[in-house]
């Protein structure tokens, strides 16, 4: 496997999957005690990761030139 | 007295006489007897509008020359998209009939199209038929959108409450997504052209989905939605193209190609994004999946060990040693034993020796009367009488000891 990325530097749907994804693995069992610690620890990461992301997000907006619209629509 | 009436014309005149009922009854069968009556289009300028609290419209639809009375039944009248005025030109659709208590023929409208409709609504049907055979709408055409759009595109006016629903839905729902505006007009004779404009602007970002929206407006204000150029734009579209024009009840064509029709603008963006709420639910329960997994895999792992302890115990060398210390012990004990036995053995054999001993011994014999004689001088046995000469010194032993005695004198035997 490579190796992991910083939750930190991840996106929302990239930590987001891959706690998913790691959940699963857990609930799976069948695990060596240091993987299963390694897991549980990532996962904490990216619960707070996305967590965080949710909370703090503000729309990006961006506006492109050249629209010169004059009408409106009524509603 | 219609009878009467009757009789007296048969015996005084050869004309019918009708009560009005009659004739209206006959003139009404007269009329529905056409079928051109039964289903006709008659246009003209509305005039003498009024609804009055039955929900019934009446009105005249008149030119310069003549006028035609007119009613439309509530249950059509609601399916109208709004209410004809005074003054204004349409068509109306029904059939011609005649109320009988009122004298009065009329036209029993069921549909109404407003101005220039018709022959929009025509070239609308026309265009329609020809971009569906060539499969422009087709279900297989259609796309998915992604579960998690990083950047939407959203062609609208600027101006419009429409952009404002959509950003509103927006922060709401998803604020991790970008949002790129294009304006174009959305309304008028270039719109069509400037919304194709703004849709193939804003391709350049390559968004993961495009939200082309409107918000609600007459029939003619929404038109532009039904161009080719626009139906062909959507269709065109790399990204998928989530349309949301006017309200519910408006579908224009450019809603048949797109990838998704929203019933609203607000609604397209709904459509387009994921729940940000749902998806804060979602995490903590996946929080709570991970701690639960993790109690789940230590207390497993402590049954585990239960269970690999009692198993190591089972092959633990200490077992072993006890066992061969057992073993040992075994050994010395039987060793132990053997050689005891092995003494007694022994021991036995001695004690019979012993007694085999004594029972050869000398003093056994001496015991019986028997002595044993020996020569003082030299301490040898005396076996023989040639051994001996008189006047020799001897050392006779008898049982309990010994004592000296002479020879007398030599005695052959």
């Amino acid at each position: 496997m490579a190796k992991p990325k910083p939750p930190d530097e991840m996106r929302f749907e990239e930590a987001f999957e891959e706690l998913a994804a790691l959940v699963g693995k857990l609930e799976s069992g069948d695990l060596q005690l240091e993987e299963s610690l390694g897991l549980f620890e990532r996962g904490q990461g990216l619960a707070d990761r996305c967590s965080q992301l949710l909370e703090e997000a503000e729309l990006s907006l961006r506006q492109l030139e050249g629209g010169q619209d004059e009408d409106k629509d009524s509603e | 007295m219609l009878r009467d009436m009757s009789q007296l014309s048969i015996l005084g005149f050869q004309s019918t006489i009708w009560s009005p009922i009659e004739l209206n009854r006959h003139i009404r069968q007269l009329v529905e007897s056409d079928y051109r009556m039964g289903d006709l289009w008659l246009a003209g300028e509305v005039t003498n509008l009024s609804q009055p609290a039955s929900g019934h419209l009446y009105f005249t639809i008149r030119d310069a020359e003549a006028a035609v009375r007119c009613v439309m039944w509530k249950q059509d009248a609601v399916a109208l998209l709004r209410l004809p005025e005074n003054g204004e030109a349409i068509e109306t659709h029904g059939n011609i009939s005649v109320y009988e208590a009122g004298g009065q023929y009329q036209l029993y409208v069921d549909e109404i199209r407003f101005s220039g409709e018709g022959e929009l609504y025509q070239q609308y049907l026309l265009l329609k038929e020809r971009l569906e055979a060539e499969g422009l709408f087709a279900a297989e055409r259609k796309r998915a959108l992604p579960r998690w759009p990083r950047r939407i595109g959203i062609v609208t006016s600027s101006s419009g409450a429409a952009l404002r629903d959509v950003l509103n839905v927006l922060r709401r729902r998803y604020p991790l997504v970008e949002a790129i505006v294009s304006p174009t007009p959305v309304q008028g004779e270039a719109a069509p052209e400037r919304i194709v404009e703004a849709m193939q602007a804003v391709a350049e970002y390559e968004p993961d989905v495009l939200l082309l929206v409107r918000g609600g407006g007459s029939v003619e204000d929404l038109w532009a939605f039904n161009d080719e150029r626009v139906v062909r734009a959507v269709v065109a579209s790399e990204a998928p193209v989530v349309t949301g024009i006017g309200h519910e009840t408006d579908v224009l064509l450019a809603d048949f190609a797109a990838d998704i029709r929203a019933p609203t603008p607000s609604a397209a963006a709904e459509i387009a994004t994921p729940d940000s709420d749902e998806l804060k639910i979602e995490v903590s329960e996946m929080r709570i999946g991970l701690a639960r997994a993790w109690t789940g895999y230590q207390q497993r792992l402590q049954t585990a060990l239960q269970v690999q302890r009692a198993a190591l115990e089972l092959v633990s060398p200490q077992a072993r040693v006890d066992n061969a210390r057992q073993r040992v012990d075994e050994f010395l004990h039987r060793a132990t034993s053997a050689i005891r036995h092995e003494i007694a053995l022994q021991t036995a054999a001695v004690g019979g020796l012993i007694q085999t001993l004594q029972a050869v011994g000398p003093d056994t014999v001496l015991a019986r009367g028997y002595a044993v004689v020996r020569n003082s001088g030299d301490g040898s046995i005396v076996k023989s009488v040639s051994q001996v000469s008189a006047g020799d010194e001897l050392q006779v032993r008898v049982s309990d000891g010994d004592f000296g005695a002479q020879a007398t004198g030599r005695v052959s035997s």
